[in-house]
């Protein structure tokens, strides 16, 4: 099933990356392209058999409920691009 | 000195013939040397390096010295070290210097190895032929017209032209072997959850799995031992009694001439169709001969569901990438746009201006598989694939102790080639992406030449914890061949 145009740039919303018409255009042959590869998987009756999420059928461990990290917030927030009395400063959302 | 294995670099420093802080600029030197024609390398700081190689100096003065002290290693620049910039072959964390440590790299620090330098990569692990980096393509040593394969070509590019003598890379769906293959080196991708994700920038978490890159079975058993262990901080790693990677390789052989009597060896025919060129294939058919003569019995087995591997995989590994990457949003870390109107509008442009064009079609694919409506037909649907090819596997080590074949279906392709062209480079991935799929181990090692005197490489794998048996057909293998031990003319 080919993806239209509108498809590629809801998708793109969707992902919050900006596109352009003539990215999405180009990104709409390459992902129908993809799509096609993919859709091999419609071949193969799947019935009764159990998804596998990874490689490993582990359970997720659990720990004890204690802190473990100390307070480095001045450290990560040296590298973010905009910071504020501790804050990480982002245009305003509320009016 | 740049022919050294791990082992013998070791002795000399052991044997104070050379100090690590001497070691290390003879390698800082050949990169600065090598470096501008390869690009293996996105970052070198060599006042970090030496002063690690002062203190490892220390470390073996003091008699406190483990295998790896004082060695230089290059790393895979998806790994977090602290105050290093980690890029991870990306735009989006090209001004991100690490407040932390991965894993894998306090270990390393820990066990006294010297971090030469950060390697080129795809960006964000997501290519076959790291040319979709944002410094630009690596060059492959052998020919530089053609790619090292990807997406650890950097680290492969760095070990084939001996400008570190091992490096880490990581494997999502090939990424250790099939540069290891094109690079004409050995690479190892562990079995899931033996090396900690923890701080290796992730791209498909059920997948991603770091690992040894090294010029023998021998260098990679050594690297495995320090790399790997239980991390409380990486939800799938395993808790396991601790390995000795390398315990098989010093065993005396009952019968000499026949040092591999009684290994079977599954040969899938799945590997050996249509899409495997000539000259590939007859390298790994005397691969297979001479394990054969080493006392090795080739079984034919089956994996049915090989074809469905790469349809599979590219469904998997960008649904989790799509949710991975949503944390590159230009708030905490990493690249924010310069100009932008409200909060979503900052997002849009700093996603669009940071990520390159194979990881913005990756995340699209993603979250179109993920999105609503469509989940069943195609995440669930490569899950219960995921499930039929693990089982393929289990069936198949009914019959046989390892699996071997080719890493790739051709030799390194010339550089641009397949860069136009997603399908055709996703489709290079047919023989890697199953074993990632499965979880299982498996590496790949030079068998020979092909098609212009380029490298082919070996695979072999093996069931879940196998990579002791793995490592020790493969030391074995070139025990009694040279082929790990050419180099690429140009580079000395």
């Amino acid at each position: 099933m080919p993806l239209s145009l509108p498809q590629v740039k809801r998708v793109a919303w969707l992902a919050r990356i900006e596109i352009t018409d003539a990215e999405a255009a180009a990104a709409q042959g390459h992902l129908n392209d993809i799509f096609r590869l993919i859709e091999q998987m419609q071949s193969v009756d799947t019935e009764g058999v159990a998804p596998m999420a990874h490689g490993q059928d582990v359970v997720q461990r659990l720990r004890e409920d204690r802190v473990t990290e100390s307070d480095q917030h001045t450290l990560y927030q040296a590298i973010a691009p905009q910071v504020e009395d501790g804050l990480y400063l982002v245009p305003k959302v509320i009016e | 000195m740049f022919n050294s294995t791990l082992k013998q670099l070791s002795a000399l420093l052991a044997q104070k013939k050379i100090s690590s802080a001497e070691l290390t600029q003879s390698y800082l030197d050949r990169v600065a040397r090598l470096n501008p024609a390869l690009n293996a390398f996105v970052t070198v700081d060599a006042d970090k390096s030496l002063a690690q190689a002062r203190a490892a100096d220390a470390l073996i003065a003091a008699g406190k010295a483990q295998p790896l002290s004082g060695i230089p290693v290059a790393h895979k620049d998806i790994f977090c070290a602290k105050g290093w910039r980690t890029s991870c072959g990306s735009k989006m964390l090209s001004n991100f210097v690490s407040p932390y440590d991965a894993h894998v790299v306090e270990k390393l620090n820990a066990a006294g190895a010297v971090i030469l330098g950060k390697t080129n990569m795809d960006e964000f692990a997501m290519g076959s032929s790291t040319e979709t980096c944002y410094f630009g393509p690596v060059k492959n040593p052998w020919d530089r017209t053609r790619v090292p394969g990807g997406s650890s070509g950097g680290s492969a590019a760095a070990v084939a032209a001996r400008m570190a003598p091992a490096a880490l890379g990581t494997d999502t769906g090939g990424s250790i072997r099939q540069p290891a293959a094109f690079s004409g080196i050995c690479g190892l991708k562990p079995t899931y959850g033996v090396v900690s994700r923890y701080g290796m920038i992730a791209f498909a978490s059920s997948l991603d799995q770091g690992g040894p890159m090294a010029r023998s079975a021998e260098d990679l058993a050594l690297m495995l031992n320090a790399m790997a262990g239980f991390d409380a901080r990486d939800s799938t790693s395993l808790e396991r009694p601790a390995e000795d990677f390398a315990r098989l390789l010093e065993a005396s052989a009952a019968d000499r001439a026949r040092p591999l009597a009684g290994l079977r060896i599954g040969v899938p025919k799945e590997y050996f169709g249509d899409g495997l060129s000539g000259d590939v294939a007859a390298a790994v058919e005397a691969a297979l001969a001479q394990f054969e003569k080493l006392g090795a019995r080739r079984i034919a087995i089956s994996l049915p569901n090989t074809g469905l591997s790469v349809p599979a995989y590219y469904v998997i590994a960008p649904a989790e990438a799509s949710s991975n990457l949503s944390r590159f949003d230009g708030v905490r870390y990493g690249y924010r746009a310069p100009e932008y109107g409200d909060l979503a509008d900052m997002y849009a442009k700093s996603r669009a201006q940071g990520f390159g064009a194979e990881v913005k079609r990756r995340i699209l694919i993603g979250t179109y598989v993920l999105s609503h409506g469509y989940y069943d037909a195609y995440y669930l649907k490569a899950q219960k694939i995921r499930r039929l090819i693990a089982q393929d596997f289990t069936a198949a080590y009914k019959q046989c102790d390892l699996i071997m074949g080719p890493t790739s279906p051709s030799v390194a392709f010339a550089l641009g080639a397949k860069a136009s062209d997603p399908v055709q480079m996703y489709l290079n991935d047919i023989y890697t992406v199953a074993a990632n799929l499965a979880g299982l181990p498996a590496m790949s090692i030079p068998c020979g030449f092909g098609e212009g005197g380029l490298p082919v490489g070996l695979q072999i794998a093996g069931n879940y914890f196998a990579e002791a048996k793995m490592l020790h057909a493969a030391h074995r293998y070139q025990l009694a061949t040279d082929w790990h031990l050419r180099q690429p003319a140009g580079v000395e």
